[in-house]
């Protein structure tokens, strides 16, 4: 099977959809004549032309809200946003406008997009443009959240995303874009709302989305090493979630760890621990255990980043606490 | 207090701008403006309609049958009856808000908007849009916007789908003049106008956002200038004068219909009733002076007036137009009032669709 990265796996399923439906077009700072500025755009405007890849100024509420506007008439955009960090400015285009649009129209009205782009720190790039977003995005009924870990999920949750009649949000990783993995030539679409048992285990589970997957499947790895099979759960989308799969895990194993890039306070852990407590309480073995980002803003220093972060580190001592292994 | 413009010509476009139609248009020997007899009682009925509907809703809402906001239209109602006369029925409308002179000009049946703004099953969005967003798909009526600024990318999207597809149609978009001020104006308006987008963004400049007077809160007064920012043609016209409001829409719309280019309009009106339902029509923001004078320029007399000078109305017509209007209001009323309240399974319907574009296949080209 074909090995690619992450990047090429978007772009893939960019090419493939804009090939298949004439309705939908990309949008966004730098996605044209630039090819993107982290090139998962390459060549679509060569192969599509200028007006089904569109570059804009830099106007994020104004160019996702002519997103929103051109799928309440039929088209089917992809709205781009360099980072998550910059879509702040386009939240009420999402929020009020994408997000309520069916509910508010009665049913007339739905929204046929997806806003993508990179969430999450990358490296030394501080605080304004480190964040993860998904506890806010998921926040919102009306809105699908997709957060794809390998170049696999990628490619087929971005062909789900954009064939949804939704308004889909679909969060990259900055530092997964060089990652590859194998990925079929074969045509393929992964559905949203499904999670997937990355690794089987028993004694264990670790739930994780995004970027965090790998750091989890590393985890894993080490924690095997000691004689602790971990089951990795990817929960693939956060709205809707998967609660299923992540029962089932839990069930089986009796112990959770769960893993996310954003901060604490409301985030996207809190939410699957709930679950785990509503469905798994009398299977828990010990309390759930979190890992996350430090209640911090990113700071730009590399040893304090490096400390603010979750990592391979803390998803271990995790692990250990929730077996008791001292 | 803001001094309004008088325009005896109804338009006027800025100097410095290309225009489809240099000419100074004179509305009153206008024959396509003016059109016939009978089409100008359309324009009357178009617009007494809105008043008499707007009455009653006041009216509702002191019963407690209409909740929430609730924004009236009466004062303004020749820039809807204009401006939607002279679209067609493929073309698109959005607006804010303050949305119900704009459907009913439009053609959405008083009883579906009606029951909206009671909450009921059979409002025009299904009662979870409310006085703030009335919805018709059928009319092409794109609501009905709660956040001020927001729906004008919305308007740009539309004309960038219009301009995709390669077809003629035009969108309207209608808003208050405080949106001017908001960074979603300027972000929409600069990308209809770098990318000749069919778009024809009309101000409703009733001169109060709220309570706030436009010489409090924009730093220049004659706001269609600011089309001079995104390279845009822009004028200004009487919006008392249904047939002002008409030249000026008339030649925007053909602008951006024809020649693919979108254009700043603002049209000079003014609210005879406060913000919302919840504040006093005059009293702390505005003078009861100011608002008397303002009445005598009531769009609805100006146009009667002048028909009946005219010879083209009696008193007995107006009589029985308006008796039939009143009718009209009445059976919205009714059939809101029977209209069932939603369906509690309704609560949970319409937040996400379970489709997909799996089976899309595209036309050949």
């Amino acid at each position: 099977m074909p090995v690619i990265t992450y990047r090429d796996a978007l772009n893939h399923a960019l090419r493939e959809e804009m090939q298949r439906d004439d309705r939908v077009f990309l949008m966004g700072e730098e996605v044209a004549v630039y090819q993107g500025a982290y090139k998962v755009s390459k060549g679509l405007l060569q192969e599509f032309g200028e007006m089904r890849v569109v570059d804009t100024p830099i106007t994020e509420l104004g160019f996702a809200g002519v997103g929103v506007g051109a799928a309440m008439v039929g088209l089917r955009p992809v709205v781009e946003f360099m980072t998550w960090n910059f879509a702040l400015l386009a939240l009420d285009q999402v929020v009020n406008s994408a997000a309520k649009m069916l509910y508010m129209t009665g049913g007339q009205y739905n929204m046929p997009m997806v806003f993508r782009g990179p969430n999450g720190a990358a490296l030394q790039l501080s605080v304004q443009h480190s964040q993860a977003w998904e506890s806010w995005l998921a926040h919102i009924p009306g809105l699908k959240v997709v957060a794809p870990g390998t170049p696999y999920d990628a490619k087929g949750l971005l062909k789900a995303a954009i064939r949804d009649d939704n308004p889909v949000v679909f969060l990259e990783g900055e530092m997964l874009y060089n990652t590859k993995g194998e990925v079929p030539d074969e045509e393929y679409v992964i559905p949203l709302g499904k999670a997937e048992v990355k690794r089987q285990g028993n004694h264990c589970s670790i739930i994780a989305h995004g970027k965090m997957i790998l750091v989890a499947l590393q985890a894993a790895d080490a924690m095997a090493k000691e004689g602790v099979e971990c089951d990795v759960v990817d929960l693939r989308t956060i709205r809707p979630m998967d609660v299923e799969t992540i029962a089932a895990s839990v069930r089986k194993t009796n112990r959770a760890v769960v893993l996310e890039e954003g901060w604490e306070v409301c985030g996207v852990g809190a939410q699957v621990v709930d679950y785990i407590q509503r469905e798994c309480f009398d299977d828990l073995d010990a309390p759930v255990v979190r890992v996350h980002q430090e209640d911090v803003p990113m700071p730009y220093a590399k040893n304090l980043e490096k400390f603010a972060k979750p990592d391979l580190a803390k998803a271990i001592a995790a692990v250990k606490k929730v077996m008791y292994i001292a | 207090m803001a001094t309004r413009k008088k325009s005896d010509n109804g338009a006027t476009a800025a100097a410095d701008q290309p225009r489809a139609n240099p000419g100074v248009r004179t509305p009153s020997s206008d024959a396509a403006v003016r059109g016939d007899v009978e089409f100008r009682k359309g324009l009357l009925r178009s617009m007494l309609l809105q008043r008499r509907f707007e009455e009653r809703t006041a009216e509702a809402y002191a019963l407690g049958k209409i909740g929430g906001f609730c924004h009236l239209y009466i004062g303004q109602e020749a820039v809807s009856t204009g401006t939607l006369s002279v679209l067609r029925p493929d073309d698109y409308i959005i607006t804010t808000y303050r949305d119900h002179g704009q459907a009913l000009a439009r053609g959405i049946p008083a009883r579906s908007i009606m029951a909206e703004l009671f909450g009921r099953q059979d409002g025009c969005s299904g009662g979870k849009g409310g006085s703030m967003h009335l919805f018709h798909k059928e009319h092409n009526f794109l609501g009905g916007h709660g956040i001020v600024g927001a729906h004008v990318p919305i308007a740009t999207g539309v004309g960038f789908a219009i301009k995709y597809r390669g077809g003629d149609q035009v969108i309207v978009c209608f808003m208050g003049e405080s949106v001017v001020n908001t960074g979603a104006f300027h972000e929409a308006l600069n990308m209809a106008g770098l990318w000749k987008l069919p778009v024809v963004y009309i101000i409703e400049n009733n001169r109060y956002g709220m309570g706030t007077a436009l010489e409090r809160a924009s730093a220049i007064q004659d706001i269609f200038e600011r089309g001079a920012a995104y390279g845009m043609p822009r004028a200004q016209c009487d919006g008392q004068d249904v047939f002002a409001v008409r030249a000026a829409v008339t030649e925007a719309v053909e602008r951006a219909r024809t020649d693919k280019i979108p254009t700043l309009l603002e049209i000079l009106t003014y609210r005879f009733m406060g913000h919302s339902m919840s504040d006093a029509v005059s009293g702390t923001y505005r003078s009861k002076a100011e608002l008397e004078e303002n009445m005598l320029r009531d769009p609805i007399v100006l146009l009667r007036r002048a028909m009946q000078e005219e010879g083209e109305i009696d008193d007995a017509f107006v009589a029985r137009l308006d008796d039939e209007l009143k009718h009209a209001v009445q059976d919205a009323w009714d059939f809101a009032d029977q209209s069932p309240e939603p369906s509690l399974d309704a609560l949970y319907e319409h937040v996400l669709v379970t489709t997909t574009s799996d089976d899309y296949v595209a036309p050949r080209a």
